[in-house]
């Protein structure tokens, strides 16, 4: 029979990682041992266990990773909890790619890029900053502004510190809401840190965070001569199909899943305001 | 074209019968009319609408879609999807058959709805010519032409027979299965012309849409008219079940007891949980569902359609809102009519 789309395939949790209070990430390859499918950076798939869920989440590992696919995820609700609880071993259902993925070789080719997260925000655009690590040369300055509550957090922290940071041209401002022992970083909000470093507008912009920091980030991206244009962005709507045809997702005309997640602001502006 | 007389038509019945399920709508004892699948001693409703519109057999309520076999951290998973029997439905109105090519954009455009598809492709639609088209009829709103519908091949009955005339080339094949007796167009013509005097005087035969459309979204979507109009809605969904283009759908799991059933159901913008996730609701009163609903009809949908509506006027939502609201008066009010 052909494919159909609304049925999954099978994955396999080979790792988990531990990587705040509330957010863990989790390997999945295929029973095969192989990745289950490719994806661009950007790109959901739905993953889910049977008699408990199915939910959307980003895929966070970058596609230049040939061996797995990681999902940094947020314990929100009842799919989530039940995924934190899991083992190492344990099979869940998985569909996708979903969704139309970040411009990586087209608008941000030779750009200087600006990424600017919050909380778990970084899930998404993670795939994307290792995928331009990776092809360094085709991408111009890397700058990276990351944010979370406490330093215990930050997603990632990890990796930020022994690969982002050490790697040369690209340039990584963390910053946490409240002074915290054994920090000596930058403290306070997102937006003022944007505000505060200043950029020049010679950069292309990927944001994503809580719907409050990206709307305060945005403010102050316009005060500093940055341009709508310039700036992506993620969205996360409830879904269930994922291929634009059970009616769940849209703002306006747009369906957040097959025509989305990745929106240009201004192109959001032509949308209603409801998300 | 050819005819069938209506003495002949239980034999015409049993004979497609033979290789198709047959489904005819006919009268339940609540007098209303519902599609049946056909057997000796049922007969052919007059009604225009069916409770249920025809959707139901492309887009049934509910169907399974996988299971599961949980053991351990082991899954198994098996595809629900079955064979589907040929079929034939006969007596499907303009409105309705107009609807499928409206399902026919959201469920086989890539990736292809592969429930929706295997249904479509083993049906054959007989539509059925209306003859009194009512007071809450406006498909002819829609360019649709109630007089001579599109399917597979179109009915139209007469004083003493049913003509029959083959469209597409599914509904040709079928009609020389059954060798039928040829016969002229004279009554049929002559009925059509007195059909289009009826749909000349239908109240709400020419609505204006002008004011509609995917250009018109945000000073739509902007509306001050939504909070009055969907002021008394009770979010009941009524109106998304009964009408044919609706085709918003759930996923959910069910326990059997020996191991998981994933299946799709209808669902209903109207609801208040349609949106609802662990962090919030973008549409958290029914301001926002009941906009939801009209514009995705008469805005979102010629967005991404090339300005064909989502609605085909079949009447049902205006005669089925227990508040009496429904399209029309949406339509209206929007432009500033009511
Ligand atoms: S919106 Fe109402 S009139 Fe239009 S197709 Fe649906 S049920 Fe029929
Ligand atoms: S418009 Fe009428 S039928 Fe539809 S949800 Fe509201 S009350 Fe129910
Ligand atoms: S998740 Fe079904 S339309 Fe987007």
């Amino acid at each position: 029979m052909i494919e159909e789309v609304l049925i999954p395939k099978l994955g396999v949790v080979t790792d988990i990682r531990i990587d705040t209070p509330d957010v863990k990430t989790f390997r999945v390859v295929a029973p095969d041992g192989k990745k289950v499918f490719e994806h661009i950076p950007g790109q959901c798939a739905m993953l889910s266990i049977p008699g408990v869920g199915e939910a959307m989440f980003s895929i966070t590992s970058s596609p230049t990773n040939t061996e797995f696919m990681e999902f940094s995820i947020k314990k929100c609700g009842c799919l989530t909890d039940w995924l934190h609880h899991m083992e190492v071993g344990q099979q869940v259902t998985i569909r996708g790619p979903y969704g139309n993925g970040f411009p990586v070789d087209t608008v941000f080719k030779g750009k200087n890029l600006l990424f600017i997260a919050g909380g778990i925000g970084l899930a998404p655009l993670r795939s994307v900053i290792n995928y331009v690590r990776h092809y360094r040369d085709s991408y111009g300055t890397i700058d990276i502004v990351y944010g979370s509550r406490s330093m215990d957090d930050l997603v990632d922290y990890k990796e930020i510190i022994n690969e982002w940071c050490v790697e040369e041209g690209v340039n990584v401002h963390l910053t946490i809401d409240r002074e915290q022992e054994g920090w000596d970083g930058h403290v306070g909000f997102v937006p003022n840190y944007v505000k505060e470093l200043g950029f020049d507008t010679n950069k292309t912009v990927i944001i994503c965070g809580p719907p409050i920091m990206i709307k305060f980030t945005l403010a102050g991206l316009s005060e500093l001569g940055f341009d709508k244009t310039q700036v992506f962005t993620t969205m996360e709507l409830k879904m269930k199909c994922g291929v634009g045809k059970c009616g769940r997702c849209n703002i306006g005309s747009k369906y957040v899943c097959k025509d989305g997640p990745v929106f240009r602001c201004d192109e959001l502006d032509e949308l209603p305001n409801e998300y | 074209m050819v005819k069938i007389s209506f003495e002949k038509l239980n034999s015409l019945f049993e004979k497609i019968s033979e290789k198709y399920d047959l489904f005819v709508p006919t009268k339940k004892n609540d007098g209303q009319s519902y599609f049946e699948k056909w057997e000796q001693g049922k007969t052919v409703s007059d009604d225009l609408n069916t409770v249920r519109s025809a959707k139901d057999f492309f887009f049934p309520q509910h169907e399974d879609i996988v299971s599961f076999k949980l053991d351990g951290k082991n899954i198994e998973i098996t595809d629900e999807r079955r064979e589907v029997r040929p079929f034939v439905m006969f007596g499907v109105r303009a409105c309705d058959v107009r609807s499928f090519s409206i399902l026919d954009k959201v469920f086989l455009s890539e990736p292809v709805d592969t429930f929706y598809k295997a249904k479509r492709e083993k049906g054959i639609v007989i539509s059925l010519a209306c003859q009194k088209p009512s007071e809450t009829c406006f498909c002819t709103t829609f360019g649709i032409d109630p007089t001579e519908p599109e399917g597979d091949i179109r009915a139209w009955k007469g004083n003493d027979c049913y003509y029959l005339e083959g469209v597409t080339e599914k509904g040709n094949a079928l009609l020389s299965e059954l060798s039928l007796e040829e016969c002229d167009r004279t009554e049929v013509d002559a009925q059509i012309e007195n059909t289009k005097k009826i749909l000349d005087r239908l109240p709400l035969g020419k609505l204006d849409t002008d004011s509609f459309g995917g250009d018109k979204l945000k000073e739509l979507f902007d509306s001050e008219k939504w909070a009055s109009l969907s002021e008394s809605c009770l979010g009941c969904g009524t109106c998304t079940f009964v009408c044919p283009t609706c085709q918003c759908y759930d996923i959910k799991d069910f326990e059997t007891g020996h191991g998981v059933k994933r299946y799709r159901c209808w669902d209903s913008c109207m609801y208040s949980d349609f949106t609802k996730m662990a962090h919030g609701n973008p549409r958290l009163t029914q301001l926002e569902r009941f906009r939801q609903r009209f514009m995705h009809k008469l805005v979102y949908f010629p967005a991404n359609n090339s300005g064909e509506f989502g609605c085909v006027g079949c009447g049902r939502c205006l005669n089925k809102c227990p508040i009496s609201m429904n399209i029309v008066k949406v339509m209206k009010t929007l432009k500033g009519e009511n």
